[in-house]
């Protein structure tokens, strides 16, 4: 099987569905000559054009905009939001609009743009380049929420996306773009809603989504050196949402911690959590852990900003003072 | 406040603005002499690894210190909304070599956000000097607000906002523009118009020529000037302060200047920028233009030159040193500042 990277695998899905679509175009700040700031687009615009390689003025908030309304009249176009922090400038159009068309046309209308974005800390860009906000996206019904943490996934999610006729907002990590993975020949694609099991196991079970999946499964290899098995679960989609994988792997193992990047107040691990609880109660041997984000702005100094971030070290030991997992990290 | 002298007194040729003495002249060329230093000194720095990500400041000083001295003879209060490509404008405010460096390093000590933001980034009151978020033209709303607040307690305090022409594109600067013009705030709009945002040309950013064209639009002065030359900076931007100092409200003042360098130091202009361009752009050296012109005007010894070169080689030396050798912020302190005490 072809090798490729989380990065190939993003620029191969666009790329099939320009040459297979000709409604699709990329529109955003720099993806043109210069190729994205996380280099997907390179090469684009010499092979598709201007026309269809699109570069912006700084604006997220048109550009996102007139991402919704092309897609209202028919075309299916992909705007590049250069990280989820500046999505917020955009957060009107996507929140009020994009999400909210089909809805508020009874149906006559849909909005399928995809909005591809880059979320994450871990690059030393300190508070308004470094958080990870697809949870707020996933709170908002009307809009798909996608976070793939791998090049299979990453593949897969687009090649779907763009058969959707509601918005998609696709988060890349910004720290596994040079991540390597397997990825079939043949033609497949990853459907919206069904969680992937990363890793067998029977003695905890550990949800992740986006880069957090590969810290559980750094974690898992910690437990498995000390003869506990976890079970990791990558949800791939936020919304929608494959919640009856996640309460298998609970009522098998009967223990369970959510493992994400975001702020964990009012996180998306609380939603899981609550899930959890209200499926599971009678299969559970301790509460639901949560491992998120410090509530603290990203600091930019490399030792604060380690300290805030959900690492394997952390994971196990949460493990151990909430559950009572009987591990050390 | 300076009193503006009343004859205009010609150097080498060039009339000085009224208020602008032969001192002035040399404290200005001297900050600008420390930033390029420290501007430099910072670049080779990531290159060697040692420095995180630097947006160089190099050929817009002129416009920055040409500003920030028309804003001390004329504005009895001001406060400065920088942006990320501003450090001529700190330095100039009084931050020093070590301040800067220790951002740079994110060390321990670094005064303007204890190490928690980019280097460059954060507030100094004592300096009148704040640049808070590096999300493209968030702050020119916070500067109308200070104009706003400004004008509510009836004191002239006058909001200087720095930003880039890509800035310019961002729905908050025209909203900004028109809120401050409708309701007649000292702010000064100072668009550092360098011809690129990252990678993209002017001519892919507007359809007209001039940043400085739409203030018309909003109902308030606009004037572009040559930005790597300090007296018409300091002439269009003294203008514009007297003008907000008087209840004139808000003008938008359009610096032309040079990025030497690449967007940062993440960023490789080679994939978009022709080298002939760059090369044509650093023929347009704010600093070596004022250092020609004091010389020649009899202002400038070489002797004085070199003097005031060593000691910002000595600053910049000694920063390195000390920034080097400091420690990393505490992370005891990591939860602090959230929130408020109270
Ligand atoms: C809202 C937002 N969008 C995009 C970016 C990424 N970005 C950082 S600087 C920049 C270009 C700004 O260009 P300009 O305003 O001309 O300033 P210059 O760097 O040229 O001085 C962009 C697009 C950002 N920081 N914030
Ligand atoms: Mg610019």
């Amino acid at each position: 099987m072809p090798v490729i990277t989380y990065r190939e695998a993003v620029t191969q899905a666009l790329t099939e569905a320009l040459d297979s679509d000709e409604r699709v175009f990329i529109m955003g700040e720099d993806v043109g000559g210069y190729g994205g700031s996380y280099a997907v687009t390179k090469g684009m615009l010499a092979k598709y054009g201007p026309k269809r390689i699109r570069e912006t003025p700084i604006a997220e908030s048109v550009f996102v905009g007139a991402g919704a309304g092309a897609a209202m009249a028919g075309l299916k176009p992909v705007v590049e939001i250069m990280t989820i922090n500046f999505s917020i400038l955009a957060m009107d159009q996507i929140v009020n609009h994009a999400a909210k068309v089909r809805y508020m046309s009874g149906g006559q209308l849909s909005s399928g743009v995809i909005m591809r974005t880059v979320t994450g800390g871990g690059a030393g860009l300190a508070a308004t380049h470094s958080q990870s906000l697809e949870p707020w996206y996933a709170h908002v019904p009307g809009i798909w929420v996608v976070t793939p943490a791998t090049p299979y996934d990453a593949l897969g999610l687009l090649r779907e996306a763009f058969t959707k006729d509601d918005p998609v907002l696709f988060s890349e990590h910004a720290l596994i773009y040079r991540l390597r993975g397997e990825v079939p020949e043949e033609h497949y694609t990853v459907p919206f809603g069904q969680a992937a099991i990363s890793r067998r196991g029977s003695d905890v079970t550990l949800v992740a989504y986006s880069r957090m999946v590969h810290v559980a499964l750094d974690a898992a290899q910690m437990l498995a050196n000390q003869g506990v098995e976890a079970e990791v679960i990558d949800l791939r989609t936020l919304r929608p949402l494959d919640m009856e994988t996640v309460f298998q792997s609970v009522r098998k193992t009967n223990r369970v911690a959510v493992v994400e990047e975001a702020w964990r107040t009012g996180g998306f691990a609380a939603e899981i959590a609550s899930q959890i609880q209200e499926a599971c109660f009678d299969y559970l041997d301790g509460p639901v852990a949560r491992i998120g984000g410090e509530d603290v702005p990203q600091p930019y100094a490399i030792n604060l900003e380690r300290a805030t971030i959900p690492d394997a070290k952390k994971v196990v030991n949460e493990l151990a003072k909430v559950i009572g997992l009987k591990v050390t990290a | 406040m300076a009193q503006a002298n009343s004859k205009q007194q010609s150097r080498g040729g060039i009339q000085l603005p009224p208020g602008l003495t032969d001192e002035d002249l040399l404290d200005l060329y001297g900050t600008m002499v420390l930033s390029r230093a420290i501007d430099e000194r910072v670049w080779m720095l990531n290159r060697q690894g040692k420095a995180a990500l630097v947006a160089s400041a190099q050929g817009h000083e002129a416009a920055q210190l040409g500003t920030l001295w028309a804003l001390r003879k004329h504005a009895p209060e001001f406060f400065c909304f920088a942006y990320y490509r501003d450090l001529a404008l700190w330095v100039g405010q009084g931050l020093s070599a070590r301040d800067v460096l220790l951002g740079y390093t994110a060390k321990e000590g670094e005064p303007i956000s204890g190490a928690r933001q980019f280097p460059m980034h954060g507030a100094a009151m004592r300096l009148k000097v704040m640049n808070l978020s590096n999300v493209v033209a968030a702050h020119v709303t916070h500067a109308v607000g200070w104009a706003l607040a400004s004008k509510l307690r009836n004191q002239v305090n006058v909001a200087a906002c720095f930003f880039g022409d890509g800035a310019a594109s961002q729905g908050e600067v025209h909203e900004s523009m028109n809120f401050a013009a409708v309701q007649r705030l000292p702010v000064v709009f100072f668009v550092e118009n360098n011809r690129y945002a990252i990678s993209l040309p002017i001519r892919k950013q507007m359809a007209i020529e001039r940043v400085a064209q739409r203030a018309q639009a909003y109902g308030m002065p606009g004037v572009t000037v040559d930005g790597t030359d300090v007296l018409a900076v300091y002439g269009a931007a003294a203008e514009a302060v007297q003008r907000a100092v008087k209840g004139g409200g808000p003008s938008l003042v359009e610096f032309d200047v040079e990025r030497y360098l690449p967007h940062t130091s993440d960023d490789d202009d080679s994939r978009y920028r022709d080298r002939a361009e760059v090369e044509a752009g650093r023929l347009r050296d704010p600093l070596k233009r004022l250092q020609e012109w004091l010389s020649r005007s009899g202002v400038l010894t070489d002797e004085h030159d070199a003097a005031l070169r060593r000691q910002a080689k000595r600053e910049v030396d000694e920063a390195t040193e000390y920034a080097e050798a400091a420690p990393y912020p505490d992370a005891g302190d990591l939860l602090e500042h959230v929130h408020a005490p109270r």
